[in-house]
């Protein structure tokens, strides 16, 4: 099975974060500041990050997200891992 | 005394099993009010066994488990005394914490450790002294004291390298990254993975699993697969104390403390 392209995999993760953070999937953009737009602290990036490794069956060591806080940037580094 | 609520936990016996609650905000972390609680608890463990075969430890917080060491409070206390007494200090709640755990992973009963979210530093090592890990699929686990300048101080090192292989072991202390149920299913730190929020409810099934078993042959069988590794124990408070006194240990307590960013248990 092929690995799903960047665009799609930048789209699983805005509808999951928008999903379990309750938040309108039309208000998610790619470049936006995930803690800001969701509203969440580094506990909840943690979990958010537990659900991406989940959905996406990868392992990310979460060293591979500092300084990282828009989903797109988010998107490469999960794409670097299928 | 079969029953307890403290501020930072609380105990009980359900169905033969006695059920350890952390319920310390924000995430369990542990200071010297926790330390006083669970030195109560290790005194009446003996007791307390006599009347249950098991002991499950778990959280009622949202947060998770424990986010390990209170570091605020470490830091305040490093702060306002000289530094030889702030020495005697860690070695003395060191050796406390230690004996605590010791009693936990020596208990004649079989114990348990129902974790979800996060389960880190110290409370990482809480889980380890159990003889038995059940996850919840949401649980994260992570020894990130080296990011402080120090090495994990609850006896986790040793625990690690009983029950895990040395090169795992180096991965997860070197890198001081977290990680989940999966990979701790998969290096076998973890028996059993709950969906989300069902963590106690498996382990009070595998509670009363055990109780069917005659006590007396569980406890022998467990001291045999389960040795306690005193000696090496007795030296990572040692190389603790060493680090501890470092200019650059204060520093990252300080960075921790002070950080209001959003990002400070991100590495």
């Amino acid at each position: 099975m092929s690995a799903p392209t960047a665009d799609h995999t930048l789209d699983e993760i805005l509808t999951l974060a928008a999903s379990h953070f309750k938040v309108p999937r039309e208000k998610l953009t790619p470049d936006d500041d995930f803690f800001k737009t969701l509203g969440i602290d580094s506990l909840q990036a943690l979990d958010l990050l537990t659900r991406l490794e989940h959905h996406f069956r990868i392992e990310l060591p979460d060293y591979e997200l500092q300084g990282v806080s828009d989903f797109r940037t988010l998107a490469n580094r999960i794409q670097a891992r299928l | 005394m079969n029953e307890f609520k403290g501020q930072t936990l609380s105990w009980h016996i359900v169905n033969g099993a006695i059920e350890l609650a952390l319920h310390r905000d924000p995430c369990n972390e542990i200071g010297s009010l926790t330390l006083d609680e669970l030195e109560k608890f290790a005194a009446a463990l003996p007791e307390l066994a006599n009347e249950a075969q098991a002991l499950i430890v778990h959280s009622t917080l949202k947060a998770g488990f424990s986010a390990g060491a209170d570091l605020r409070e470490l830091f305040q206390r490093g702060q306002e005394m000289e530094k030889g007494a702030a020495l005697r200090g860690v070695r003395e709640f060191l050796e406390r914490i230690h004996a605590v755990m010791n009693a936990l992973d020596a208990a004649p009963l079989t114990t348990i450790a129902a974790v979800h979210g996060v389960t880190f530093g110290g409370g990482f090592e809480l889980a380890l002294v159990c003889d038995i890990i059940i996850a919840d699929r949401m649980a994260r686990f992570c020894f990130p004291e080296l990011r402080l300048g120090l090495i994990p101080g609850f006896g986790g090192i040793p625990r690690l390298k009983r029950d895990l292989g040395n090169a795992v072991v180096r991965d997860l202390l070197l890198t001081g990254r977290s990680f989940n149920v999966m990979k701790a299913q998969q290096i076998g730190l973890v028996s059993q993975i709950a969906a989300e929020g069902e963590a106690l409810r498996v382990a009070r099934a595998t509670a009363s699993q055990v109780g069917k078993f005659d006590r007396l042959t569980a406890a022998v069988a467990k001291e045999f697969v389960k040795p306690i590794p005193y000696e090496e124990l007795k030296r990572e408070i040692d190389i603790f104390c060493d680090l501890y006194s470092r200019p650059a240990v204060e520093e990252g307590l300080r960075r921790f403390v002070e950080n209001e960013g959003v990002q400070p248990y991100l590495p």
